[in-house]
C-alpha cells in the first residue's frame, strides 16, 4: 500500500451479500496491487479497522457503512488500468480453486457431469454408445454444454434425432448419429474407424462402413482425410432432411485443413439430395458424392473419379489371389456382411447381373427374408443391422452369429459363392481372421460342392490388425481377398458367371 | 466452443456407454474421460427424452437458479403471527404438505396439542387431542404461508415471527422463533416446561426482539443481512441446518447492541433474552431456513424449470414442489432417519423425517454442504470422508455452484445448487439431508441427529407431472 496521493483515477465501492474470508480478500489484494499502474488497493469487509486503513489510503468510502460489506477501494495511475484492476478484483473474487480432495472419487454419472469436470478452454467431444431409449439425455447434455456429440447407439426415435440437430444446430454443434459407427476428428479416430493419414479429404458419412471403405482405398492411393464425420443413417432421409450433412459440409469449408469434401452414404431421399447439393455449390470447398444408388453403385468409382480431380494417380488396388476354386455348377451369391453400405453396395452391383438377391435390408420390399434369415437363392445378409444387434455386439466386434450363418451355408445343400466382409481398424475384432480362418476351412470341409471363397478386407497397413497380415492369413485359407468391395464383388459374379 | 473449434485441434473425449471405444481411443493416446453411466434410478424413457429435449428447460433452469442465487435477505421486523400471518384463531400451521390430524406422527400431534394448550384453546391434552380430532382447529402448511418452521413446524397465532424480506426480488419469508434444544414444541412435546417457555417467549422474547430488530431499522439503519451470516458461517463449521454455531453467535452479535438498549424492559429479562439466546445453537436456524425460503420462492412459476423448489416433510409424508409446476405438491411416505441417538434412545424411537428445514438442502446447504461441517459429521453418524463425498455428489443433481455459499475444503468451490428432478433421476442418487430426530411417541421430544433422504416416489411423480407439461406446452 502505497502513501495518499491525489494523482490517478481512484475507485470505492462497497457490496453486500459478498462474503469472503480474510486471507482470500489480502491474496486479492496483494495480487491486484502487483499489476503495472495500480499505486494501491485495498479489498476487505468494511470493519472500522479497514475503513481507517482505507481512509490512510486516501481511498475512503461515503456515506454508511456496516461491516458486513465487502469494500474495494484502488488507486491507479489511469482509468484504463483502473478499469481492469477492478475487472480483476471481481474475476479473483469469482474464481474458485479445483480441489483434488475427493473429486476423483465420486465419478461422474452423465455426459453433463463429465464434461463440467473438464477445462473449458479445450476441445472436447461426446461419445454416447448408451442403450438407445437413454442416449437422448446425454447427448441433450453435449449439446447444452455447448459441445458436439457422436451418438453411436441405434435405436433412438427419428423424432428425437431432429430435435436434437436442431438444437445442435442452434448451439452451433454437430450431432454425429444416432448410429453413427464412424467418425476421425482431428486425426482421433472414433468409433469403427481405420488409421488412415491426414490430408485434404474431408468425409461427410451417412454411413459407417462406406466411409471405411472410401477413407481406407484413398490411404493406400497415398491420400489422407482431414476429417470423417459421420452424421447417421437416416440424416438424409425426409424426416431428418440432412439436418446434419449441411452443418458437416459447411464446418468442412470453414475448416482450413480441407480442400476437397466427399459425401458418403446409402440412396439419400430425393428432395433431401436436391438440398444437399444445392448447399453443396454455395460452398467455396468443392463436394463430390458418393451416394449409392443403382446409377452410382460403385463406392470405388467414386474415389477414383475423386483422386482423377485431384489428378492422383489411381494406383492398382491391393489384392490376394485365393485358390482358384471354381464355382460348382448352378451356384448362388451368399453374401455375408457386416457392413450395411457394403452389403448395399454388393447387392446394387450384384443385381442386373443375377436379378433378385433376397436380404434382410432388401433393394425392394418384396425381397425381405424371413426371421430366420434363410432362403433359396442369391442372398446378402447384413448382420450389422439394427434388428441383429439388439442385446448384442456389432458383428465387427463379435463374429459369432455371422460364423454360424457361414456354417449354414455350407450344411445347406445349394451350390454357392461366398462373399464376406471383414472390416479391421479401430474398435473392430483384434484379429477376425483368428475366428474366421477355422471356420472357413471346417465350412468348405463340410460343403458338399466346392465353395470359393471371396473377402472384401476393408482397413490400411496402419490398422491394429495390420492390411497385409490379415490378408495373408485369409488367403493362406484359400479366400480371394480385395481392398474394394466392388472388386471382390465383381469376382464373385465372375466365379458365378462362369457357371452360368 | 463451437464446430469450428472442434475442428481445429484433437479433442479430449468424454465418453457414455461401452468401453471398447474408450479403450480404442487410449490407444491413440487420445485424452478419455468415461462416465460411470448407469440406467437411470426412475422415469420412463420417453418420459426423460421429453424433459431433455424440451426446449425451454435450459433457460428456465438457468433463470430458476440465477433468482435464487440473487436472492437476498434482510432482517426487518418480528411480530405475532397472527398480524403478520393473518392467522385467525382456530388455525395451526405445520411443516411439510398438507395433512389431517387423522393422518398426523406422534410429534406433530404432540406439538398440535401444545400448540392447543399454549394458545388456550384447550385446558388439558385431552381436550386438545378431542378438538384437534373433532375437526374444530384448520391445520395448513407453513408454506401455503410463505413461512417455514424447523421439524413439526407448529406455528400459533400468538407465536411471533421473524420477518424477512428479499431486497432483490421483493419477496417475504416468515419462521417462528427457535424454542432451543431437547423437550420443545417442535419435538413433539408439551409439558409444562414446553408451555411456560412458549409463554416467555410470547411475553418476554418476543417484545424484546421486534423492539431491537425494528427500532433500528426504523432509525434508519440497514437490516441485518441474514444471507451474509449464512454465507459466512459456512466457512466457519456450520453447514446451516444441523449446525447453526457459528452462525447462532453471529446473529445474537448482530442483533446485542440494539437488544441492549431496548428500553422499558427490567435488564433481568434482556439479561434471560440474551442468555436464552446466546444458549441456544439453533437460535440462527430459524433466520437460515425462511432466508432459503425467499430465495426459492423467488424461483416458483417458471414453465419449463425442472428445479426442485420445495422439500418438506410432515412426519408421515415427504412432499417436494417444482419451479415449473407451481404450487403442487408431489409426496411419498417419508423416510426414517439414521444416525445417532441421545441417551438410552435408539432407531426404534425414532419419528420418520419431519419438518420444513429440508429448505436448506432445496437452497443448497445443509447436507449439500456437508463437507463445510467437518464437526458435524460424527453427529450424524458420518466420516470426514462421506461428508466430503456427499456434497460432490450432489453437485451432480444440481444445477449450479452459488459462489455466495463457499464451501472452504473443496477449494472455496459454490454449493451446489438447484436440484433438477432430471438429474436426479439419471444419476440415481437422491437428496442428502441432514436432520434432527423426534421421538414418535408424542410429548418425547428429541432422540437424535441423523441424515435421510426422500422418497423416491416423490421425484418420479414430478417427474410425470412436468414430462406432461413439457408434452403439452
Amino acid at each position: 500500500m502505497t502513501a495518499p496521493s491525489d494523482a490517478g483515477a481512484r475507485h470505492v465501492s462497497l457490496r453486500s451479500g459478498v462474503y469472503a474470508d480474510s486471507v482470500k480478500l489480502m491474496q486479492v489484494s496483494r495480487d491486484i496491487g502487483a499489476r503495472d499502474g495500480v499505486t494501491a488497493v485495498l479489498v476487505a469487509m468494511a470493519t472500522p479497522l479497514n475503513l481507517e486503513l482505507a481512509r490512510n489510503m486516501g481511498l475512503a468510502p461515503d456515506g454508511d457503512v456496516s461491516p458486513d460489506q465487502l469494500l474495494i477501494a484502488v488507486k491507479a495511475a489511469d482509468d484504463d488500468v483502473l478499469a481492469a484492476a477492478v475487472a480483476a478484483v471481481d474475476a479473483a473474487l469469482s474464481a474458485r480453486e479445483r480441489s483434488s480432495t475427493t473429486a476423483d472419487a465420486i465419478p461422474a454419472r452423465t455426459i453433463g457431469a463429465g464434461l463440467d469436470a473438464l477445462p473449458t478452454d479445450g476441445s472436447a467431444l461426446a461419445i454416447v454408445s448408451v442403450p438407445g431409449q437413454y442416449a437422448v439425455a446425454e447427448a441433450a447434455d453435449a449439446i447444452a454444454a455447448g459441445r458436439s456429440v457422436l451418438v453411436f447407439s441405434d435405436g433412438v426415435p427419428v423424432e428425437h434425432e431432429v430435435a436434437l440437430k436442431r438444437a445442435a444446430h442452434d448451439a452451433g454443434v454437430l450431432v454425429m448419429g444416432p448410429d453413427c459407427g464412424t467418425a476421425i476428428v482431428s486425426g482421433v479416430a472414433l468409433g469403427f474407424a481405420n488409421v488412415v493419414r491426414p490430408g485434404p479429404v474431408g468425409l461427410v458419412a451417412a454411413s459407417g462402413t462406406g466411409a471405411q471403405q472410401v477413407s481406407c482405398l484413398l490411404d493406400m492411393a497415398g491420400v489422407g482425410v482431414s476429417h470423417v464425420l459421420g452424421v447417421g443413417g437416416r440424416d438424409l432421409s425426409e424426416a431428418v432432411g440432412g439436418l446434419a450433412t449441411l452443418d458437416a459440409l459447411a464446418a468442412l469449408d470453414a475448416d482450413a485443413a480441407t480442400e476437397r469434401v466427399l459425401l458418403v452414404s446409402k440412396p439419400p431421399a430425393p428432395s433431401v439430395a436436391a438440398a444437399v447439393s444445392e448447399a453443396a455449390a454455395q460452398l467455396s470447398v468443392p463436394v463430390r458424392s458418393a451416394a449409392l444408388s443403382p446409377q452410382t453403385p460403385d463406392l470405388t468409382a467414386a474415389v477414383e473419379a475423386l483422386l482423377d480431380d485431384m489428378g492422383v494417380a489411381v494406383p492398382e488396388w491391393p489384392s490376394r489371389p485365393g485358390d482358384g476354386v471354381a464355382a460348382a455348377p448352378g451356384a448362388v451369391l451368399k453374401g455375408l456382411y457386416s457392413g450395411g453400405t457394403l452389403a448395399d453396395e454388393t447387392m446394387l452391383l450384384a443385381a442386373p447381373a443375377l436379378g433378385d438377391i433376397r436380404s434382410n435390408t432388401p433393394l425392394r420390399p418384396e425381397l425381405h427374408l424371413g426371421t430366420d434369415l434363410s432362403a433359396a437363392g442369391h442372398v446378402v445378409i447384413d448382420f450389422g443391422d439394427d434388428a441383429l444387434t439388439v442385446g448384442r455386439a456389432h458383428p465387427m466386434i463379435d463374429p459369432t452369429l455371422r460364423l454360424e450363418a457361414l456354417e449354414g451355408v455350407a450344411a445347406g445343400n445349394e451350390p454357392a459363392v461366398l462373399l464376406m466382409d471383414v472390416v479391421l481398424g479401430y474398435g473392430a475384432d483384434a484379429d477376425p481372421a483368428a475366428s474366421l480362418v477355422p471356420a472357413l476351412a471346417a465350412a468348405r470341409a463340410a460343403s458338399a460342392t466346392p465353395l470359393p471363397v471371396v473377402v472384401a478386407l476393408v482397413g490400411t497397413e496402419n490398422d491394429p490388425q495390420g492390411w497385409s497380415r490379415q490378408a495373408d492369413a485369409l488367403a493362406a485359407a484359400g479366400a480371394a481377398v480385395f481392398s474394394s468391395n466392388a472388386a471382390a464383388t465383381r469376382y464373385a459374379l465372375d466365379l458365378l458367371g462362369a457357371v452360368r | 466452443m463451437t464446430l469450428a473449434d472442434l475442428l481445429s485441434a484433437p479433442p479430449a473425449i468424454v465418453a457414455a456407454g461401452v468401453d471398447v471405444f474408450s479403450d480404442a481411443l487410449r490407444a491413440q493416446g487420445a485424452e478419455v474421460y468415461d462416465v460411470d453411466w448407469r440406467p437411470p434410478g426412475f422415469g420412463d424413457p420417453a418420459e426423460l427424452a421429453a424433459l431433455a429435449l424440451d426446449p425451454r428447460r435450459a433457460a428456465a433452469n438457468r433463470t430458476a437458479v440465477e433468482r435464487i442465487m440473487a436472492a437476498g435477505s434482510q432482517l426487518v421486523d418480528v411480530r405475532p403471527a397472527r398480524e403478520v400471518l393473518g392467522l385467525p384463531d382456530r388455525m395451526l400451521l405445520h411443516a411439510g404438505p398438507p395433512i389431517a390430524w387423522a393422518d398426523a406422527s406422534g410429534p406433530l400431534r404432540g406439538a398440535l396439542i401444545g400448540a392447543c394448550l399454549f394458545e388456550g384453546w384447550a385446558d388439558t391434552a385431552e381436550e386438545a387431542e378431542r378438538i384437534l380430532a373433532a375437526g374444530e382447529i384448520t391445520l395448513d402448511p407453513c408454506h401455503h404461508h410463505r413461512a417455514v418452521g424447523p421439524m413439526a413446524g407448529v406455528t400459533s397465532p400468538s407465536m411471533w415471527m421473524w420477518c424477512l424480506q428479499d431486497p432483490v426480488h421483493g419477496g417475504q419469508a416468515f419462521s417462528n422463533l427457535n424454542e432451543g434444544l431437547g423437550k420443545v414444541l417442535r419435538m413433539g412435546a408439551y409439558n409444562d416446561e414446553v408451555i411456560t417457555r412458549l409463554r416467555w417467549m410470547r411475553d418476554v422474547l418476543g417484545p424484546v426482539l421486534a423492539k431491537a430488530v425494528r427500532g433500528p431499522v426504523d432509525a434508519g439503519a440497514d437490516p441485518v443481512d441474514v444471507k451474509s451470516i449464512l454465507a459466512q458461517m459456512l466457512q466457519m463449521g456450520d453447514e446451516g441446518h444441523n449446525r447453526n454455531r457459528a452462525g447462532s453467535l453471529m446473529a445474537l452479535r448482530e442483533l446485542s447492541p440494539a437488544i441492549v438498549a431496548v428500553e422499558g424492559v427490567p435488564s433481568s429479562d434482556i439479561a434471560a433474552v440474551l442468555e436464552f439466546a446466546g444458549g441456544n445453537e439453533h437460535f440462527f436456524l430459524n433466520l437460515g431456513m425462511p432466508t432459503a425460503k425467499l430465495a426459492m420462492d423467488s424461483a416458483r412459476g417458471i414453465p419449463g424449470s425442472s428445479m426442485v423448489t420445495v422439500m418438506a416433510r410432515n412426519g408421515t409424508e415427504f412432499g417436494i414442489q417444482t419451479a415449473g409446476t407451481g404450487d403442487r405438491w408431489f409426496t411419498g411416505p417419508a423416510n426414517t432417519p439414521v444416525g445417532l441417538f441421545l441417551g438410552d434412545y435408539g432407531p426404534e424411537d425414532a419419528n420418520p423425517d419431519i419438518g420444513d428445514s429440508a429448505i436448506m438442502e432445496t437452497y443448497g446447504v445443509g447436507g449439500f454442504t456437508m463437507a463445510a461441517a467437518p464437526a458435524i459429521v460424527r453427529f450424524v453418524g458420518g466420516s470426514v470422508p462421506d461428508a466430503l463425498a456427499t456434497t460432490e455428489r450432489m453437485y451432480q443433481l444440481t444445477l449450479a455452484e452459488n459462489p455466495a455459499m463457499q464451501v472452504p475444503i473443496l477449494g472455496f468451490r459454490g454449493s451446489p445448487t438447484g436440484i433438477d428432478v432430471l438429474k436426479v433421476a439419471r444419476s440415481g442418487w437422491l437428496p442428502q439431508i441432514n436432520t434432527g430426530m423426534a421421538g414418535r411417541v408424542a410429548g418425547t421430544g428429541q432422540v437424535g441427529a441423523g441424515l435421510v433422504q426422500p422418497p423416491q416416489q416423490c421425484f418420479e411423480q414430478a417427474l410425470r407431472a412436468l414430462a406432461e407439461e413439457t408434452r403439452a406446452a
